[in-house]
């Protein structure tokens, strides 16, 4: 009740002109108590992003309703169309659970693209280097090597962050540049199939290199890194002390000072969860599906997972379902392009879900009056 | 017939959903006069005010500008009725200057030329120096005191054609020194013919200032006198709403072993300014030492160092007898200091987390509180319920995010925490700033308390009345230095105000 009510009359009315009261008067006004918008606000954005899109489908000459049907199909009507959804939302969750880590403590990571291709890089070069190894001791070995270097990548965005307060939305996303065209130099330059036909990507993984895959599908052994992941995040932000610690920064990260907690210490310690979850997510890519590291290896999973993650609200089981339905928007996005429409679709409906969502977010704390 | 009511509101009501934050008021004031609208925290002291200003509308009831029905829809609205209010948080663009954020929101010209600019500089001084208002209209608002820019605010509203002016607990961020000087700039206001409400729940204030009162509690106005029918103690009665037992002036005790042995300690404030030079202190076991000091005389930087959270430069601190070796936070809670900050909700309490989580803050660390890296939840839960109940704590749940208590129920929840960790040495600043008269005296009482249990307590506050009634011993804090020291009985507010002003008596007494 400290007059924090920001409040405008929205109908522009001069003071004296009072005459027309037929219309209500609406007066829009930063509701004091409310502090976090209702729950159904991510819903209400994807269908208000679908009405958007669907105007742009129209306009393309297509039935909105027969493209979103296509879509839902493609994505989930057919076993083939759930195995592919489950695979392409292997990748964002990882990378979705990671960001979350991040925007727990306010770190705004939009690095996890580049972290992504670290930990594919890195689980490649094993396989170069040491190409003859049992798949008991490569698949571990690559596992690791795939966390290490996303984890690695994020701290490179952490440290200049701790020591230099350099702005980490601008570090993680250059270095996300530095990354693609790393990937660019070794799939075009040293680690170019010899036997490719000039394809710009590594040897094909041997069966020893590759991730395990349920029965004759394509979905793989990242689904159970994935679904880890999700328990070991959701149980460490509740029951732990380091995930107490991530909330209190999170909420105050002065109070978080007084409680004695070191904070440049957990931000290197975030990103580097955060950036290893990403690294994890490109070795299961390139070892799960791709079975290479090649050329344009991420469709963008990096920057859909911070979707992904927003979507969520950085809640474990609302990040299982987001990636769940973007992995649909990707699988879905590829069925429609057999209609004529550009593949491009899916990415508009990505962006104006995320749009919606920001906007659902800031506004959710608005509230309409009719004012006397 | 008499000349109108500048301001007269008649059976004003507001609602918000189902709390009545105005109950039915009738409120008057005289043309020319300083009227004090005097009241608890939460009393609707501040409702009534922004209904006059336009930010809210009233439920019910009807507002009489000089005689004249009004409708206020907007902040605008009131200005054109010649109501303008000075808020409690300044409306200030701070990388501005004075004289851009005068101007702000003037339509009236297009072109805005530097001789366009001059001449609206020398009408802004002049506003400013006819009502004797120092300001320096060229500098940025970021670089002024809070004394300062009130007064620009002060000015804004003048310069817009205000005679009816509102202030909103005008002198809760200002220094005893700068209050004197508003009231000075408010007499100045009466008698060019201006009309000033100002709301305060600060007794010495309105008795010092207002030509009436009017007291409200709960919503409801209870009564409106002029300052010659009235004095302190039946104001007190009438906004608390029950007698005030008289001071807690509780009997002394001996002093035991020191807890908090302070030896020319010097921290520094960045930049190169040295917020506290060569200072000196001790707090032995049962006592309460309060600082009084007008601030920005080193008080942070000293609660600071002491609480770990800044180096120092120089000098050294004991607590305990052991010497500390570097400013850390956990030894400090190791230690057993326990440390009530300046600013509750900036670096006391996590907002949007429950009560649960804010009572853990310090000592989740601790075996009792987490195991193997896993916080006990159900016995954490269990502990937190049963403080919630010793401090009487009001809120709807244990995990209701602590930004919606209020302000003396956030105060309560963080000297829950601090009290409970069963400390060896309180560090307590400014511990009852905005709080309601109740809900200080709890806190008093808690401190209190504390110290009857044989612990230290160190009391930082610019409110000389809660240094004098709480402190076995006075110390003043001026430029970094403690420049005058003196028990409970041989304290006298003229002397600590000469102290706090930096005159010394006795040169080189407390130098170190």
């Amino acid at each position: 009740m400290n007059g924090k009510t920001a409040a405008a009359g929205i109908d522009g009315e001069a003071p004296g002109a009072r005459r027309r009261a037929a219309l209500p008067r609406l007066r829009i006004e930063i509701d004091p108590v409310r502090n976090e918008s209702p729950w159904w606000v991510p819903i209400a954005a994807v269908v208000a992003a679908l009405a958007v899109c669907a105007v742009f489908i129209a306009a393309n000459g297509m039935s909105p309703i027969a493209v979103y049907k296509k879509m839902l199909m493609g994505a989930f009507g057919t076993k083939f169309g759930v195995t592919e959804t489950l695979v392409k939302s292997i990748p964002l969750l990882l990378c979705g659970i990671g960001v979350s880590f991040a925007y727990r403590i306010s770190f705004w990571n939009i690095g996890a693209e580049g972290q992504f291709l670290a930990g594919a890089m890195a689980a490649t070069a094993v396989t170069i280097y040491m190409p003859d190894l049992p798949a008991y001791a490569a698949l571990p070995l690559m596992t690791a090597a795939g966390i290490a270097a996303g984890g690695f990548w994020g701290l490179m965005t952490a440290a200049p962050r701790a020591y230099f307060q350099v702005n980490e939305l601008i570090s993680s996303l250059m270095l996300n540049y530095v990354e693609l065209l790393l990937l660019d130099y070794f799939v075009f330059g040293p680690w170019r199939d010899p036997g490719g036909l000039n394809f710009p990507g590594s040897p094909m993984f041997t069966a020893d290199q590759s991730l395990p895959t349920f029965g004759r599908t394509r979905l793989h052994f990242g689904l159970v890194f994935a679904l880890a992941a999700v328990l070991l995040y959701a149980f460490v932000i509740r029951f732990t002390r380091w995930g107490y610690e991530l909330r209190l920064i999170g909420s105050n990260p002065e109070a978080a000072r007084n409680a004695g907690i070191n904070l440049n210490r957990q931000l290197l310690l975030v990103m580097l969860a955060s950036g290893g979850l990403a690294g994890l997510a490109g070795m299961a890519e390139v070892s799960g599906v791709a079975h290479r590291l090649m050329y344009g290896i991420s469709p963008g999973y990096g920057y859909t997972a911070i979707i992904v993650a927003w979507i969520a609200r950085l809640h474990p089981l609302g990040l299982i379902v987001s990636a769940f339905l973007f992995g649909g928007l990707i699988v879905g996005g590829y069925s429609v392009q057999t209609l004529g429409l550009p593949a491009a679709t899916s990415e508009m409906l990505q962006g104006a879900v995320l749009f919606f969502v920001i906007a659902g977010a800031a506004l959710g704390r608005v509230r309409i009056r009719r004012a006397r | 017939m008499h000349e109108p009511h500048a301001v007269e509101m008649r059976g004003i009501r507001k609602q918000f959903g189902a709390l009545v934050a105005s109950d039915n008021v009738d409120f008057a004031v005289k043309a020319g006069e300083v009227h004090a609208l005097l009241g608890e925290n939460g009393a609707g002291k501040s409702t009534l005010m922004s209904m006059l200003s336009g930010v809210y509308r009233p439920t019910s009831g009807e507002i009489l500008i000089r005689g004249r029905k009004a409708n206020i829809r907007s902040p605008k609205d009131a200005l054109a009725l010649g109501i303008g209010m000075v808020y409690q948080q300044f409306r200030l663009v701070h990388t501005l200057t004075a004289a851009e954020n005068i101007m702000l929101g003037e339509k009236s010209s297009v072109w805005r030329g530097a001789s366009w600019m001059r001449r609206k500089m020398e009408e802004i001084d002049a506003v400013a120096k006819r009502f004797g208002l120092r300001i320096d209209a060229g500098r940025p608002v970021w670089q002024m005191s809070v004394g300062e820019q009130q007064r620009v605010e002060i000015v804004k509203v003048l310069y817009r054609g205000a005679d009816i002016i509102l202030l909103d607990e005008p002198t809760s961020v200002l220094t005893p020194g700068e209050a004197d000087q508003l009231f000075e700039t408010l007499r100045q206001l009466r008698a060019a013919g201006k009309t000033v409400i100002l709301t305060t729940h600060k007794l010495r204030e309105v008795m010092e200032i207002a030509d009436r009162i009017s007291v409200m509690r709960k919503g409801r106005m209870l009564k409106t006198m002029s300052r010659f029918e009235t004095n302190e103690r039946e104001l007190a009665q009438l906004m608390v709403g029950r007698s005030v037992a008289g001071d807690v002036k509780p009997e002394a005790r001996r002093p035991g072993k020191a807890l908090l042995e302070v030896e020319g300690l010097t921290v520094e404030a960045g930049k190169g300014r040295v917020a506290v030079r060569g200072l000196s202190l001790t707090v032995r076991e049962g006592e309460i030492v309060g600082i009084a000091g007008v601030a920005g005389n080193g008080q942070s930087e000293l609660a600071e160092a002491l609480d770990g959270l800044r180096p120092w430069s120089g000098g050294k601190i004991r607590v305990c007898g052991r010497e500390w070796k570097q400013a850390s936070v956990r030894t400090a809670i190791d230690s057993g200091v326990s440390h009530v900050p300046e600013n509750r909700m900036r670096s006391g309490l996590a907002g949007s987390l429950g009560i649960v989580d804010n009572l853990l803050l310090k000592t989740y660390r601790q075996p009792e509180r987490s195991r193997f890296g896993l916080l006990r939840g159900r016995r954490n839960r269990e502990w937190a319920r049963s403080l919630v109940e010793k401090f009487d704590v009001r809120t709807a749940g244990l995990d209701t995010p602590v930004r919606q208590l209020s302000g003396g129920n956030q105060q309560k929840l963080l000297f829950a925490r601090e009290v409970d960790a069963g400390p060896n040495l309180m560090i307590a600043v400014h511990p009852t700033q905005g709080l309601d008269i109740s809900a200080a005296e709890s806190v008093h009482r808690l401190l209190l308390g504390l110290r009857d249990a044989g612990r230290g307590v160190l009391l930082i506050s610019e409110d000389l009345d809660e240094v004098m009634r709480l402190s076995d011993r006075i110390l003043v804090i001026f430029g970094g230095m403690i420049v005058g020291e003196m028990g409970r009985d041989d304290a006298d507010r003229e002397r600590i105000g000469l102290y706090m002003a930096g005159m010394r008596d006795v040169p080189g007494e407390e130098a170190s």
